[in-house]
């Protein structure tokens, strides 16, 4: 570990904090339908598709509505999406010639940018043309982050009104989270990338005669502009195989930063929007500072893991960390804090192969994701998911002290809680059912690369990221078959949509309540004691239920690390 | 439900439309005439012809070249296109060995370079990247240590001042980004470019 290494990761810090205020101000004002300093133009485009949709902007929804609304959205997207990967041999701008995505992995990889997991079982240059890119990727890479933020502003809506049934129309804050959130930043940031280095062209791929007069074939394509979307989004689907460390897909250590601050701006900014709507800037800060804790507690541990290399590179005299499957460019502390801030949120892009950190640096990225990604967390997604564990501190609060549990004013009662466990159960269902399956029946033990305890991780890591709509993978892994391909879409489908609508439920059924004014015996849900009580709930149920599959995984991985002993493969 | 159908249907084509095509369109344009050259891919060309990008590693194996890191690239076997074969820098399928820090097939490949290593240049320690492989197996760089421990190897082959060779790369040395981000880095392509022209003198 060395100064400047934790220089860098201050300054991240400290850059992202510095953003929260003022683009939280922006998105409350956008998500509140208030005049902004793009409504000038970006206004009488929002009216004219509301014509044509037919959708009154006045006219709100219930929660079933606007649960009803995204569904219906999403698998239409979904449609979409598969036809266009299934079809991309016969459609234009595909350079490459690629032949149709296979069944099997069109449906996976449809899923996978749906629910803004964005999993590679495709291997981008190899599988995908640029229409597939443009068109499918990128387009589901706008909406399903815009989805995400929509419903987590439903839910704030949800704290925030009292007797009403409606939460706002799904149309609208889907609508608008896209064209005045999304677009803006990403033109700007595709321009900022284009400059270090990133292509951003339609050309084909280049063939390039090198200096020992081999033949190199250089894939290109419209990357910028995806990659632009695929970290502000916290989508993570890579254009290339190797995401976000490959050189034209993150060419600088600058271009390198800015896609770390990109994929925390709108999950951070979210709990001030959360705040402001709430009319109590504090509860969004308290919320930021628990995902905060949590966030530089990981940070810390996996650089501190990396720069020393326990396990091959040490035992055979090696300083300097473990470079293995990291850039030079970026060295170890950027490698660990991108390692951290992708699985925090629920972005999954990588700028280092995961697979070969060491196993105390690979087990913080596992824990991140298995603790549902709430530490900043995915757009939208980040936010509610930290909002149900809030409800879960506070129904534990309310057991401890013996009253009704009451959150923002409003009584936390039968259906909240139920609803939350619902959301937070779902997940370890997924991630362990999965796993144990996959580590009995021969399609899932052909899958990994490594042998011993690293195979196990590779498995665990592969269903927890599926489940949690994270993307990145321990690489080695063969997913691109029949067994995974399937396993994992039905982990992504059931850790999008079964956390979203009990979400929504929460969010109608607290619109429906009363406030009831603070008393005395009200728990302050803004200080030191609530973040605490906060990081506690999420760090104990996340203990209690992945422990025992982090012990089998990376937990005795470190132990034989530090022993010296190795694993081949049987093959 | 069947009312949400014509706004999630004109939604979903008008937002394919924006994001999807005029999105990448226009940044492809606007892109290209602002840096053309970064657009494309930033390659090198020399005499007319394309030798590479800047932004991509080479496979340099001649001892008469500096040589960037190991790579985990592969590509279809010719033989048999369900299997694979490693080809290193293969910039049309970047990959990691995906290798994790128990694997018997890391120790038994770094323990191989690492002998090689030695051999070469004996006494000094071999830095860490030059047998770890990269992230994308496409690394353009290499760290300035192991730059430097390749200059006795490459000054034999050349005949060429030891010395001169140190300058050289040290003219070479990128440092971090604001002095701040990052890691000080050597690109390989560059060097072995300024290499040749310095042999041309």
């Amino acid at each position: 570990m060395t100064t400047n290494g934790w220089i860098q990761i201050a300054l991240y810090c400290a850059v992202v904090l510095a953003l929260v205020k003022p683009l939280g101000a922006y998105m409350t004002r956008v998500f509140n339908g208030e005049r902004t300093f793009l409504s000038p133009v970006l206004a009488p485009i929002e009216r004219g598709l509301y014509r044509v949709a037919g959708i009154d902007a006045r006219q709100e929804q219930t929660w079933l509505g606007y649960a009803g609304g995204m569904i219906v959205f999403n698998l239409l997207g979904f449609v979409l999406l598969y036809a266009i990967l299934r079809l991309q041999a016969v459609l234009p701008y595909n350079p490459a010639e690629q032949s149709a995505v296979a069944p099997d992995l069109a449906f996976n990889t449809s899923t996978s940018f749906v629910t803004n997991t964005n999993w590679q079982s495709y291997g981008g240059e190899t599988t995908l043309s640029y229409l597939s890119q443009m068109l499918g990727l990128t387009h589901q890479n706008f909406v399903s982050a815009a989805s995400g933020i929509a419903v987590a502003v439903a839910l704030i809506r949800g704290f925030a009104r009292a007797s009403t049934k409606t939460l706002g129309s799904f149309w609208v804050d889907m609508t608008r989270a896209t064209l005045y959130v999304l677009l803006p930043i990403c033109i700007v940031f595709t321009l900022f990338l284009v400059s270090q280095g990133m292509p951003q062209t339609l050309g084909g791929y280049v063939d390039a005669t090198t200096l020992e007069g081999a033949k190199q074939t250089i894939a290109v394509g419209p990357v910028a502009s995806q990659v632009a979307i695929k970290m502000l989004g916290t989508n993570g689907g890579g254009f290339f195989n190797a995401n976000a460390a490959h050189p034209f897909e993150n060419p600088t250590a600058l271009s390198n930063y800015l896609q770390m601050i990109s994929i925390f701006v709108i999950g951070a900014a979210l709990t001030n929007v959360f705040g402001r709507m709430v009319g109590d800037e504090r509860q969004g800060w308290a919320i930021l500072a628990a995902m905060g804790l949590l966030f530089v507690a990981g940070v810390a541990v996996t650089y501190w893991a990396e720069a020393n290399a326990t396990g091959v590179l040490s035992q055979l005299g090696l300083t300097g960390g473990n470079m293995e499957g990291k850039e030079t460019r970026f060295g170890i502390a950027a490698s660990a804090l991108f390692a951290v801030i992708t699985t925090a949120a629920s972005c999954g892009a990588v700028n280092a192969m995961h697979d070969s950190f060491t196993a105390l640096g690979g087990l913080i990225p596992l824990i991140n994701m298995q603790l549902g990604e709430v530490i900043i967390g995915g757009v939208g997604a980040g936010l509610y998911g930290m909002l149900i564990f809030v409800i879960v501190a506070i129904f534990v609060a309310g057991l401890m002290v013996g009253r009704t549990p009451e959150y923002l004013g409003k009584k936390i009662e039968a259906k909240e809680v139920k609803m939350a466990m619902l959301g937070i159960l779902c997940l370890p269902l997924m991630m362990l059912g999965f796993t144990a399956l996959a580590t009995v029946v021969s399609a899932g033990l052909a899958g990994p690369a490594n042998a011993g305890p690293h195979g196990f991780s590779e498995i665990l890591y592969a269903y927890t990221s599926a489940a949690a709509n994270n993307g990145s993978a321990f690489g080695g892994l063969t997913a691109n078959t029949l067994f995974y391909n399937s396993t994992l879409a039905i982990g992504m489908l059931v850790g999008r949509f079964f956390v979203k609508i009990p979400v929504l439920a929460i969010a109608g059924s607290l619109a429906a309540k009363k406030t009831v004014p603070a008393s005395a015996g009200t728990f302050p849900t803004h200080g030191g004691l609530f973040i605490g009580l906060l990081v506690g709930v999420v760090l104990i149920m996340g203990g209690l239920t992945f422990f025992p599959s982090l012990a089998l995984g990376p937990i005795v991985e470190h132990f034989a690390a530090v022993a010296g002993q190795t694993f081949a493969t049987g093959g | 439900m069947l009312n949400q159908l014509r706004p999630a249907l004109v939604l979903l084509v008008a937002m394919t439309a924006v994001t999807g095509l005029a999105y990448p369109l226009a940044m492809t344009g606007i892109a290209g005439a602002i840096f053309p050259a970064k657009a494309a891919g930033s390659l090198i060309e020399r005499d007319g012809k394309v030798v590479g990008s800047s932004l991509i590693g080479q496979n340099f194996t001649g001892a008469n070249y500096f040589h960037g890191r190991p790579s985990a690239t592969t590509a279809a076997d010719p033989a048999d296109a369900t299997k694979t074969v490693p080809a290193p820098y293969n910039a049309a399928n970047s990959s990691g060995s995906n290798l994790g820090p128990t694997s018997a097939a890391l120790a038994e490949r770094v323990k191989g370079d690492l002998d090689t290593l030695k051999a070469e240049n004996p006494g000094q320690p071999v830095p860490v990247d030059l047998v770890t492989t990269s992230g994308s197996g496409l690394d353009p760089d290499i760290s300035p240590d192991a730059a430097l421990f390749q200059v006795p190897r490459v000054a034999k082959a050349r005949n060429v001042p030891e010395d001169k060779l140190r300058d050289l790369v040290a003219g070479q040395i990128q440092g971090r980004t604001l002095g701040l981000l990052g890691e000080p880095r050597v690109n390989v392509l560059a060097l072995n470019l300024a290499l040749d022209d310095l042999a041309k003198r």
